[in-house]
């Protein structure tokens, strides 16, 4: 900014240097400025002035939640569904089972597929612990209304708007409400509604209220909504959603059923439940003043130590005595007094800042962890790989495989199971539909970012059929979400591309993503992702978390570069062997004229050194190889030097 | 049919190498092949003998390398044509030797020699390695070289008279050995070994040769063993001198060094066809002073020459003050002149007045 005023100041000072050079010219009159006449008093502009519900709010901005178009909706409304769904099976501790069904109102009506934009119903069913009565009319129509927003815990949704915003996009569209069935356990009765929203006062207003006779889900909640979408444009999206859903997810199972086309089943990889992620109070380091000046305002407690302690984690008695202590307090502050001072609140602040605080405790964060996120890749390659991710819009497409599948009944992916590694396989490679894979994880150790915990995991998945001289594929994720859009304006995506994939024998344009048959995962596990919307699209850039995606990008680049270096070493061996193979031939043929004896005894002993040609030459290649690679480590490296 | 006793002990050679393979190989090793090393670094200058020396590095070539599996393939191909050959009491050129070894290898799209330049020097190789000549391989390269001169010989039971061999003159072959070649009688004085075909051939109209007693011989540039081996033989076994003519250029300074002292491809054989006392007539640096050669005659040095001229000067055989003088004005007037530049002088100058001048002042360098 100061720079930008310097060279402002600049500027005028050389206008003026000109104006100087050249004389003015006479002064024009100036024309006098006509007062504007007076259009509105504050009385009557008062008479205009009311409340804004957030619904209507929604309806002028629903881009900001992800409902910018048909083909965008559609993919929204069946994410904000699956997060709910995930989320609620694994704060009960169920093993998810999810159904995601697509319907093409026209293609039932005509026989025909919906060109372009048309009506759509999406439903979404699980086999979680189901919704209490009371509760199901404000969970589904009232927007702001959650059990996530108020704690630090991770989970997909953060703030209680998605699925409502959803059921108010279905609602505008197509005056349809959204249609709930919930059971919440056996000999429990089973209800459906349908909800609508008051847009005016963000309230929900129930239609239709039964109890079902009967249920094919013991417990569960399926949610269905008519909305306009674009089925043409839009599914692959929804594919790619899926796919990484069940990638990122595989304690999870997902059925697909869309108009149509055969039901599509991504089994689960695991029968276990990923770790419970644990609720956590904020820490102080991550607190901003109008919060702290909130938080202040809700603390029960008497004095403001008593204050701190409670509503934050890892400050005991004595820090927030040092807390106080730096801050220049009164002990005997009420946590009141700070939430009506603003000058006080902000010494308190400070006070905060200047103390050494312990690290938020980081057991609260649930990640997919190594193993699981190979065996993500592996269930995922399964199903999904034809010939690799097309290259175009780098979007990867179901329906290849989905055709292929097509003959008889909607046929599961079989999971192969790890293929037992028999004495000639690598280690970390995967042999998935013929194709080898060699598959390396890296999970870091937790880091705090503002005061929040946060995790980092990434997975890559190299060779196959991937194509070798695209782009590699970047998966991103956040808390098990796929992230699908704005990928260029993503914290990850910047991490990946400011890592040096040279180093680890993969080329990479300058400022690009690296060139190779790869895909690469990216999770971040956090109590709170910073998203750079609320349509959850792209993380922000701490550095923090640049750095911890950095390390663990970096950690799984040397294990492949050890693969690619281990198959360069393979392919020499076996071309040497070849060489060999052809030269013996003639070596024994003129040998064995030279002696005057039979070819092939002369043959079948060369061939039998050719078997364990001397462990020396071996080890003097990979030698080279190793000292290839290390020059190509040693060129500049360009990561830091671009910003 | 019946061999001598050197080529029993070739096919000795070859076989002790075959058999050396075979041991090494069943005795789970890496077979080679023990070839001394043909380069400048294994070259040294025997300051006694005078000659390029061949040194003590070996280098190993092994079948199970992919470096050297191939060589090491066509090194027996080669010396399985080669036995061959000597049991069939038959000699061959290497190009010919080239055809015999070539085919394609099994089903495979490689051939066991894509160009001659591949099975020449692997001949080489065996020579060295087996400690033969070529001849005794039953090899020999193309011809290339011409001689003239009052003296007869005998080459494979004919009797020739080189004093009468008309403008063509006598092709000299590849191998000129003993057995071959025999000399007779002879009036000659000394030998000249001159550059090139063209002039050799102004050297033989004017019949030079009769009015100096010189045998006259040509090699057409580098000269060939089978010329170097003659040279070597005039000069030892009848005792003549030996004078060079060349082309005032670092090529042409450098052919006479491979005369005198060997070449460094070569260098095993230096003994055989090094000339140490043979002396250089020609084309002096200093000559265009001397014998008024206008300088547009003269060629101006690229690049290339120049800095050959410069190497040239660090050899160990061309450190004695004269030859020193010699590149050093050649590099500093930065201009070469041929032999045929004396014909300004007069179609016959060379003959008449600029050697016989030369010869008269002893104006040499030995």
């Amino acid at each position: 900014m100061a720079a930008k005023a310097a060279k402002a100041d600049r500027g005028t000072r050389q206008l003026e240097l000109v104006a100087l050079a050249n004389p003015p010219p006479e002064p024009e009159p100036a024309a006098e400025p006509r007062k504007p006449k007076r259009r509105a008093t504050a009385e009557e502009m008062a008479s205009r002035q009311r409340e804004i519900s957030i619904s209507e709010f929604f309806t002028k901005n629903r881009h900001l939640l992800g409902f910018d178009n048909p083909s965008k909706a559609l993919l929204t409304t069946i994410k904000e569904a699956v997060d709910n769904s995930l989320d609620a099976c694994e704060e009960a501790g169920i093993l998810p089972e999810i159904t995601i069904e697509v319907r093409d109102l026209g293609f039932e009506g005509s026989g025909e597929l919906t060109k372009g934009e048309g009506r759509f119903v999406v439903a979404v069913e699980d086999n979680g612990p189901g919704i209490v009565k009371a509760q199901a009319p404000k969970i589904f129509g009232k927007l702001l209304y959650g059990s996530k927003f108020h704690r630090l815990k991770q989970s997909r949704g953060q703030q209680g708007i998605g699925i409502s915003a959803a059921a108010m996009y279905g609602q505008l569209t197509t005056g349809q409400p959204i249609r709930v069935v919930s059971r919440t356990g056996k000999g429990k009765p089973t209800h459906s509604f349908d909800i609508q929203i008051d847009t005016r006062k963000n309230a929900p207003v129930v239609n239709r209220d039964e109890t079902l006779d009967d249920w094919h889900q013991e417990h569960g909640t399926r949610v269905e909504l008519e909305i306009v979408a674009n089925w043409q444009s839009g599914q692959k999206f929804v594919n790619r959603y899926v796919e990484h859903t069940a990638l990122a997810n595989p304690h999870c199972t997902v059925h697909y059923l869309r108009p149509k086309q055969a039901r599509l089943s991504f089994p689960r990889a695991t029968g276990e439940l990923p770790k419970e992620a644990l609720e956590i109070r904020p820490h102080p380091h991550g607190v901003e003043l109008g919060a702290l000046m909130t938080m202040a305002g809700d603390s029960k407690s008497r004095d403001v130590r008593g204050f701190l302690q409670s509503s934050f984690s890892r400050v005991s008695a004595q820090v927030a005595g040092e807390i106080v202590k730096n801050a220049g307090l009164k002990d005997r502050l009420r946590p009141r007094d700070i939430a009506g001072d603003r000058d006080l609140a902000e010494k308190l602040h400070k006070g905060i800042q200047a103390t050494k605080i312990m690290a938020p405790p980081t057991n609260c964060l649930s990640p997919i962890g190594d193993a699981l996120m190979r065996r993500g890749l592996v269930s995922f390659l399964s199903v999904i790989e034809t010939d690799g991710p097309d290259g175009e819009d780098g979007q990867l497409d179901l329906d290849q495989v989905a055709k292929k599948k097509t003959r008889g009944k909607g046929k599961a992916a079989p999971v192969p199971e790890p293929a037992p590694a028999d004495a000639e396989a690598e280690e970390g490679v995967e042999k998935i539909k013929g194709h080898d894979y060699f598959i390396a994880t890296v999970t870091r150790p937790p880091r705090v970012y503002r005061g929040n915990p946060f995790q980092v995991e990434v997975g890559l998945a190299f060779g196959g059929s991937w194509p070798a001289d695209k782009p590699v594929e970047l998966f991103r994720f956040a808390n098990r979400v796929p992230l699908l859009f704005q990928r260029s304006a993503c914290g990850i995506t910047d991490a990946v591309v400011k890592t040096d994939w040279r180093n680890y024998l993969l080329s990479q344009p300058k400022g690009s993503l690296p060139v190779g048959p790869m895909a690469l995962l990216v999770h971040i596990a956090s109590v709170w992702v910073p998203f750079t919307s609320e349509s959850k699209e792209a993380v922000a850039h701490y550095p923090e978390i640049i750095r911890e995606i950095q390390l663990a990008a970096q950690e799984c680049g040397r294990k492949l570069a050890a693969h690619i270096r281990k198959r360069q070493h393979a392919d020499y061996q076996s071309q040497r062997r070849s060489i060999f193979e052809l030269y013996i031939h003639e070596v024994a043929e003129a040998i064995g004229k030279i002696v005057g004896r039979s070819p092939d005894p002369i043959r079948r002993e060369f061939m039998k050194v050719a078997e364990k040609v001397t462990e020396a030459d071996l080890e003097s290649q990979d030698a080279k190889l190793e000292e290839a690679a290390e020059k190509t480590a040693k060129r500049p490296r360009r990561s830091e030097e671009d910003e | 049919m019946r061999m001598d006793a050197v080529s029993k002990k070739t096919v000795g050679k070859i076989e002790k190498l075959a058999e050396s393979v075979l041991r090494a190989v069943k005795g789970g090793g890496n077979p080679f092949v023990e070839i001394p090393v043909r380069s400048l670094a294994n070259v040294r200058f025997n300051e006694k003998k005078r000659v390029v020396e061949l040194g003590n590095q070996r280098q190993k070539r092994y079948f199970f390398n992919v470096a050297m599996a191939k060589k090491f393939m066509q090194t027996f191909l080669v010396s399985d044509a080669c036995k061959e050959l000597i049991e069939s009491g038959k000699t061959t050129s290497i190009r010919d030797l080239y055809y015999i070894t070539k085919h394609t290898i099994g089903d495979s799209k490689q051939n066991t020699f894509e160009e001659q330049d591949e099975s020449d020097p692997i001949i080489e190789d065996i020579e060295v390695a087996l400690d033969t000549l070529r001849e005794e391989l039953h090899l020999f390269a193309s011809r290339k070289g011409t001689m003239v001169g009052p003296i007869t010989i005998r080459d494979s039971g004919d009797t020739i008279d080189l004093r009468r061999m008309g403008s063509g003159g006598w092709g000299v072959p590849s191998i000129v050995e003993e057995n071959v070649i025999q000399f007779g009688r002879h009036e000659a004085r000394y030998v000249l070994l001159v550059e090139k075909d063209a002039v050799w051939s102004r050297f033989n109209e004017d019949k030079f040769w009769k009015r100096q007693n010189a045998i006259i011989i040509h090699g057409g540039g580098q000269p060939p063993r089978g010329v170097r081996r003659m040279v070597q033989r005039l000069h030892r076994e009848l005792g003549l001198p030996v004078y060079v003519l060349v082309d005032n250029d670092p090529w042409g300074f450098y052919i006479y060094s491979v005369v005198k002292q060997g070449s460094i491809n070569l260098a095993f054989e230096s003994m055989r066809m090094a000339v140490p006392d043979a002396r250089f007539i020609g084309l002096s640096s200093f000559d265009k002073v001397t014998y008024r050669l206008p300088s547009n005659v003269a060629i101006k040095m690229d690049d290339g020459d120049v800095a050959r001229a410069k190497q040239m000067l660090a050899y160990p055989w061309f450190q004695a003050k004269q030859w020193q003088a010699e590149i050093q004005e050649m590099v500093r007037s930065g201009v070469k002149y041929e032999l045929e530049a004396l014909s300004r002088r007069g179609i016959s100058f060379i003959t008449e007045e600029y050697l016989p001048t030369k010869l008269k002042e002893k104006d040499w360098i030995a």
